[in-house]
């Protein structure tokens, strides 16, 4: 593909096709330099430390032969009320961030929102929310409401909230003008407008994107307690600071399970709803 | 004229059962959590404190700061790298339309499993097994990655067109280079859509896998916040929000470059165009995922 730089237009019949331009393989170039040169530099520079690498089949089988006879009796007990706390958690997240970034959305949208100022604002929110991380957000909210479920929720919703909130937007930039403008030629309100114009149009988006989060959400909870954030990363977190890897694994199961659950369930919910 | 007033476009009794539903769930489970408007109340209080305490930002350990996040950095490009290594021939392997059923399964099933736990449970199950430090971001975000490249790269693989793969396979190719010129042309500009989308993710990631020891700037922001350190803490966060952002505007050049064949020439080109007045091309293009 790259021949010789014979490209010269006058240069008349040895005629030499190229795909990209002089400009458009300096650019590419430089880029794979750049990936080349973060690499070297990042292996040059990272700390590793050789004596750790060299026992870690060992230390792994004996992570494995710790955790094999995984410790069932304890689910009852430990396990399963952290479990639903997690659900919920995931949930209610989910809900409280749907009910906070559909109008943030409606915001960033500029064909409903037509003022430049507040777009802006709106995507600025957008934008925060999700270069926070959740763990984060739950270490914040840890800080104001104490540890618990209430700022694992909180820690949910607020991470969610850029997520729901730009996919909200973007369906709704994408709408179709046609039953808009058809209704507001009735002289419809802006509510009216709101529901019977864009919301039939965006529905189908709308619902993928929530089950996409719910399924994301439940994920992320099963982490939030190892800051104490409330749900099932709290038993996690004990059972690893006692060095009961039985327990562990049975927590991993556990979330496992949840997750996969989760996943059946939001392809079901999406063949039924979309 | 009808005795009986109806509204056009009312709420179907499904719906409303539905959305009576959802709130009821709400009350419940706010119950089950131990919610209350007194605890809300209190927290608002802290948040004010918190507020307060957080601005203005100070970096009081700036040697830290850097080191955390040059190894957080790092974490995400080797990750990324290694991830990507490796989830090219599973991906590859998944494919149904190229490989038989006996070597999609097995790849299909690790893909699976790499996606089902979150990188920082990952993250603790590496720490136990090659210590403190990078080494167990790295490899936790790698296999993050590879779930999610090998998913992404076996689902565009076998939408790929077999007319091609036909071709070159009639000129008497080799299977190697069936793969290299029949395939991975048809897959590429999607690839590098992952990748950096991958890539984006990663940098997200490997500032928090320093929570459970895993190497990077987490460890520093959560014994910040152990500390109560909190305007070295906002310090912190304001750095990996610019970072972050830095990131998500570094892929986004790339697919311009890689996806929209933006070259050097065009970008010369738009800034003579606006010296001189005139209207440009905006260089984004609309971003397609989180």
């Amino acid at each position: 593909m790259t021949a010789p730089a014979t490209t010269l237009a006058a240069a008349g019949y040895p005629r030499v096709w190229q795909r990209y331009s002089a400009g458009q393989r300096l650019l590419r170039f430089m880029l794979y330099l750049l990936v080349v040169a973060a690499i070297v530099q990042a292996l040059r520079s990272v700390e590793i430390i050789p004596e750790f690498l060299y026992d870690a089949p060992e230390q792994m089988a004996d992570l494995l032969r710790r955790m094999w006879p995984i410790d069932w009796a304890y689910y009852p007990e430990g396990v399963h009320a952290a479990l639903l706390e997690t659900l919920h958690i995931a949930t209610l997240g989910t809900i409280l961030s749907v009910a906070l970034a559909v109008p943030v959305g409606l915001l960033a949208a500029n064909n409903l929102t037509p003022s430049r100022l507040v777009n802006q604002l709106a995507r600025l929110i957008l934008v925060s929310s999700r270069s926070v991380n959740s763990l984060v957000w739950a270490l914040l909210f840890i800080a104001i409401f104490g540890p618990g479920a209430l700022a694992g929720t909180l820690a949910i919703a607020f991470r969610s909230i850029g997520f729901v909130g730009k996919l909200v937007g973007e369906a709704i930039e994408e709408a179709q003008r046609g039953p808009v403008e058809a209704l507001t030629a009735t002289g419809a309100s802006k509510g009216a407008v709101l529901w019977y114009g864009y919301w039939p149009q965006i529905r189908p988006a709308f619902w993928s994107v929530v089950l996409l989060r719910w399924d994301i959400n439940v994920r992320e909870s099963a982490v939030l307690g190892l800051v104490g954030a409330g749900g099932i990363g709290m038993a996690l977190d004990t059972a690893l600071n006692l060095f009961q890897w039985d327990r562990v694994s049975l927590v991993l199961a556990a979330i496992f399970a949840v997750v996969v659950v989760a996943e059946i369930i939001i392809t079901q919910a999406r063949k039924r709803i979309l | 004229m009808a005795a009986v007033k109806r509204r056009p476009f009312a709420l179907s009794w499904q719906a409303k059962l539905s959305a009576l539903l959802v709130f009821v769930y709400a009350l419940y489970a706010a119950g089950q959590l131990d919610f209350s408007l007194e605890r809300f109340h209190s927290g608002l209080g802290h948040a004010a404190t918190l507020l307060g305490r957080m601005f203005p930002p100070r970096i009081q350990q700036p040697d830290t700061l850097w080191q955390g996040l040059a190894e957080s950095l790092e974490i995400a490009v080797l990750a990324s790298v290694l991830g990507i290594v490796l989830a090219l021939p599973i991906g590859l392997l998944g494919a149904r339309n190229l490989m038989p059923a006996w070597a999609s399964w097995p790849a299909r099933a690790i893909v699976a499993l790499c996606r089902s736990l979150h990188p920082v449970i990952v993250a603790i199950l590496f720490v136990k097994a090659v210590g403190f430090g990078a080494l167990a971001g790295i490899l936790a975000l790698a296999v993050a990655s590879v779930g999610f490249i090998g998913k992404l790269f076996t689902e565009s693989i076998e939408e790929i067109s077999l007319k091609q793969v036909e071709a070159v396979r009639a000129t008497g190719a080799s299977f190697a280079n069936v793969i290299l010129f029949g395939v991975l042309p048809q897959v590429f500009a999607r690839f590098i859509g992952f990748a950096t989308y991958q890539f984006d993710s990663n940098l997200r990631n490997s500032t928090m896998v320093g929570i459970v020891g895993a190497g990077g700037i987490g460890g520093t922001l959560f014994s910040a916040f152990q500390r109560f350190d909190y305007d070295f803490v906002a310090a912190i966060l304001i750095t990996l929000i610019a970072i972050i952002m830095l990131g998500e505007l570094l892929a986004r050049f790339v697919r311009a470059v890689f996806l929209d064949n933006l070259g050097f020439d065009a970008i010369l080109q738009r800034r003579f165009s606006a010296a001189r007045g005139l209207g440009s091309k905006p260089l984004t293009r609309a971003e397609a995922d989180e």
